[in-house]
């Protein structure tokens, strides 16, 4: 099984990319769960999503604590919350950010999805959305492939930009 | 009997409006909340010596976490349909002991109009010593924006995807029937206003009320910055009327007087929130017949000798 | 048709193949997306029914039973407050012999306000002569509110069923869901006693001390009966659809010499424990308890029972436990774990198995293992 658990704050869509990414790993003929924890906080609380993948159906309801990958869509949410937090040793973290943030131990990666958003225009209310930029940097990464993660943005979201975005984070996630 | 007390000294500026904060800077409300805006003002004019009887909604989320409190003063959380019984039977505990503390319901429009609406009645009509406020967001907030009696014609939550085909319920003339002391709407964008009727309210012995409009930017879908306008937009529209009814006695206050003689477009009101999007003109048409025909009726009421 | 669905979307996607004419229901957190889905079906005209936005859970009920003895489908959904307030009501669906089905998102009880899991809410519902059955995926909530239309409405059972999610749990996780289409495996609803003007009957009015315990036994009866009803339709559409459900949900239970027994989806996380525990050498097995009512017959003979209970009887003890030391004689350890949402992983639960203490009670959290 591997364990995903995606750290971001209240309505920058972490909920949605769990989702995404569950069902793009089902179009790759897996089983995949997607599970928000909610909390009694309001909009802006960090929040954690957790994403089970495996081939065999999942009976496991209780949060990830020894996760394979940590995937931060906030990178101010590291000031408040260890995001390293349980992760295995050798662990992926993937960080939204302009920065190569290293984390010794793990395998780190990042891409600028805030910037990939801007660029596509792929802003609601003021805020760029993430949770689609963030399936192209994860299909680069080979969590899921690339063609379940079009597959799986086409089903949620109508609005092209949505994958031109995701395409744009595969192209500049330095695999 | 009901005695009829001193009035009060008038406060015109804000700045006599005391200095002691009993909502503190930690609630978890969204940014732009008009409901503990209010609040603030409500508990300023209150002061210490004073419970709120919340029953579920906002109010109660963002009082923070058990064992933490946001709020200065006791909060007794109690079941969504239960305010005004709940409170009946601490004023009438206060009273029985001879302590004046003031027992203030602090309730959403859901708890008000809808499941609340029985127990508030009866409160009402049994003379219950307390001072019920209602804040008005308009829809369900504490569950995400469902639809609640007091949500208005033509505004989408997510129970009205298509906007709502009902009006929305008239509580001040249902309070009116049962005739208390004091009844007032007010609005969290006027706070001077809603600071001095809480003050006036609880100077009566027996039952009172103020329902106080309450902008919500996620419900509403507005940006969060605009909620002071909001709530001006809709006084200066004549969609919400700032009045008072003493002993059956109507008054008008002075903005919503302006209003009834230059009123701003509806439009203005409703093109800047999200929740009228794709309002089509016929129920437009429909709802500014509605204000006219009550701004009408006040304007008769308050006339009249 | 093969998707991805949340435990409340899977209910609302039930309840648009089956069609009721009549829907009120009321929201409370964790079920209100069953709400907002049904209104949005509703909106945007693929479900054609009735959708009654009422204004309590009270209402909810009374309006599902007005529309209910006209002979039509009822339809309604809350969780944890939402269920307490339309108790009185509860009882009347199912003394009136209507076949109302409902969702209930398992959640904890105030005060204080707590959103999270628990099954307290609907084991005070256990006496009022609802059937209830408890879930634990979303393809189960999915396929469990299909057939509770079929058996509510069966003649010989008339009466109404619950089905329960675990708040969040269940209801907010995102797992895959197949639809089908039920075609004639729900048949119309056809109700004996519903109200028609041309051969007028009173209903509910005074019933003496002659008659009422009849009309009581009448309820035990169709609850008996109901026990072949589920098992029927459990097979057909097992049949028909190829997903098969029982009274219990049996895992590696054959040989072993410790069963767990739990509800929702600590029974299914229990299926995990067991592995660990199989791999250490211990001989477990867990035994999901599906249908609380009508109460099936276990099969825990010459076996050590560990009864998880998301749930409490104050004075008493785990409600399960109760249920499960009153059917057998054997040795019965009482957990009582994941109240108001507490977090209980596969790991607590064969810490349950390695530590059981038999004829003993244990609060997680509260206790320590001695
Ligand atoms: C009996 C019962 N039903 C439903 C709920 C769920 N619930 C909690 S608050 C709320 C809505 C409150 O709306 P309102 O009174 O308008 O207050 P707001 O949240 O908008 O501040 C609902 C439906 C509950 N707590 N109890
Ligand atoms: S939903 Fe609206 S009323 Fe509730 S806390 Fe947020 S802004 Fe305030
Ligand atoms: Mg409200």
């Amino acid at each position: 099984m591997f364990e995903i658990r995606i750290h971001s704050r209240g309505g920058q869509g972490g909920v949605t990319a769990a989702r995404l990414l569950a069902l793009a790993a089902i179009y790759d003929g897996k089983y995949a769960t997607a599970a928000p924890f909610y909390g009694a906080e309001r909009r802006g609380a960090p929040i954690v999503s957790f994403v089970r993948i495996d081939d065999k159906p999942i009976r496991i309801y209780s949060q990830i604590r020894k996760p394979d990958m940590v995937v931060v869509l906030d990178a101010s949410v590291m000031d408040v919350v260890d995001v390293l937090q349980g992760l295995k040793a050798g662990g992926k973290v993937f960080v939204n950010s302009q920065q190569k943030k290293t984390f010794s131990g793990y395998v780190s990666s990042n891409v600028d999805l805030t910037g990939i958003a801007l660029k596509e225009n792929l802003v609601v209310s003021g805020s760029p959305i993430l949770n689609t930029p963030v399936i192209g940097a994860l299909a680069k990464m080979g969590i899921v492939s690339v063609e379940s993660a079009k597959k799986a943005i086409r089903e949620m979201f109508t609005d092209e930009r949505n994958v031109k975005a995701a395409e744009a984070a595969f192209r500049e996630m330095s695999a | 009997m009901r005695i009829r007390s001193p009035p009060l000294q008038e406060l015109d500026t804000i700045a006599e409006i005391p200095k002691e904060e009993y909502v503190l800077k930690c609630t978890s409300a969204c940014a732009g909340c008009s409901d503990s805006l209010a609040l603030r003002y409500v508990l300023k004019a209150a002061g210490p010596d004073t419970v709120l009887v919340v029953p579920a909604c906002c109010t109660s989320v963002i009082q923070g976490i058990w064992p933490n409190t946001a709020f200065n003063v006791p909060v007794y959380n109690i079941a969504f349909g239960a305010a005004a019984a709940c409170a009946s039977g601490m004023s009438n505990a206060f009273r029985a002991a001879g302590k004046k503390t003031n027992v203030i319901v602090y309730a959403g429009d859901g708890g008000t109009l809808d499941i609340g609406i029985q127990a508030m009645s009866g409160a009402f009509e049994r003379g219950t010593d307390f001072l019920y406020i209602c804040y008005d967001n308009e829809a369900y907030g504490n569950t995400g924006m469902q639809r609640s009696g007091a949500t208005p014609l033509g505004a989408r939550t997510t129970t009205t995807p298509a906007g709502k085909t009902d009006a929305k319920k008239d509580i001040d003339a249902i309070i009116a029937a049962h005739d208390p002391p004091y009844q007032a709407t007010a609005a969290a964008a006027y706070p001077q206003d809603l600071f001095k009727k809480v003050q006036k309210a609880l100077t009566f012995r027996g039952p009172t009320f103020i329902h106080v409009l309450a902008p919500c930017p996620p419900g509403w879908r507005y940006s969060t910055e605009k909620t002071v306008e909001m709530g001006k937009l809709a006084v200066k529209s004549g969609m919400w009327v700032l009045y008072e009814r003493e002993y059956g006695r109507l008054t008008i206050g002075a903005q919503s007087k302006a209003a009834m003689k230059k009123p701003i477009p509806l439009e203005d009101y409703l093109a800047p929130q999200g929740r009228f999007k794709g309002i089509d003109a016929k129920t437009v048409d429909i709802i500014k017949q509605r204000i006219a025909r009550n701004l009408a009726r006040l304007a008769a009421e308050e006339a009249a000798p | 048709m093969k998707k991805i669905a949340t435990g409340n979307k899977a209910v609302a996607e039930a309840v648009k193949q089956v069609r009721p004419d009549v829907i009120a229901a009321y929201p409370i957190t964790p079920q209100t997306e069953i709400v907002e889905q049904i209104a949005e079906f509703v909106s945007g005209g693929e479900l054609k029914s009735r959708y009654i936005p009422v204004e309590s859970e009270h209402s909810a009920m009374a309006a599902c039973i007005g529309a209910s003895i006209t002979g039509a489908r009822t339809f309604t959904a809350t969780s944890s407050h939402g269920l307490l307030y339309m108790h009185e009501m509860t009882n009347w669906a199912a003394g009136a012999r209507l076949p109302v089905v409902m969702a209930n998102v398992n959640r904890s009880l105030g005060p204080g306000w707590n959103i999270w899991a628990e099954h307290t809410d609907a084991l005070q519902e256990r006496d009022t002569g609802w059937l209830q059955v408890y879930v634990s995926t979303v393809q189960e909530a999915y396929d469990a509110t299909l057939m509770a239309f079929r058996i509510a409405e069966h003649n010989d059972v008339l009466l109404p069923v619950m089905i329960n999610l675990d708040g969040f749990l269940l209801s907010h996780i995102m797992q895959p869901l197949d639809t089908i289409d039920p075609g004639d495996f729900i048949p119309p609803m056809s109700l004996p006693h519903a109200i028609d003007t041309k051969n007028p009957a009173g209903y509910g009015g005074l019933t003496g001390p002659d008659q009422q315990f009849r009309v009581r036994w009448d309820i035990e009866r169709s609850m008996r009966d109901a026990v072949k009803v589920i098992e029927k339709t459990q097979e057909e559409f097992a049949k028909r659809f190829g997903r098969k459900y029982g009274f219990t949900e049996d895992y590696l239970c054959g040989d072993a010499e410790v069963i767990i027994v739990a509800m929702g989806t600590l029974g299914k996380e229990a299926e995990v424990a067991v592995d660990m525990l199989r791999q250490e050498g211990v001989k477990a097995g867990s035994m999901r308890l599906r249908w609380l009512r009508p109460f099936p017959k276990l099969n825990l003979k010459g076996k050590q029972v560990v009864v998880i209970d998301r749930d409490y009887s104050f004075g008493r003890g785990g409600i399960l436990a109760t249920e499960i030391t009153a059917q057998t004689k054997e040795q019965v350890a009482s957990i009582i774990a994941g109240i108001g949402g507490q977090e209980v992983t596969y790991e607590d639960i064969a810490d349950f198995v390695r530590h059981r203490c038999m004829g003993t009670e244990f609060w997680f959290g509260v206790d320590k293992y001695v």
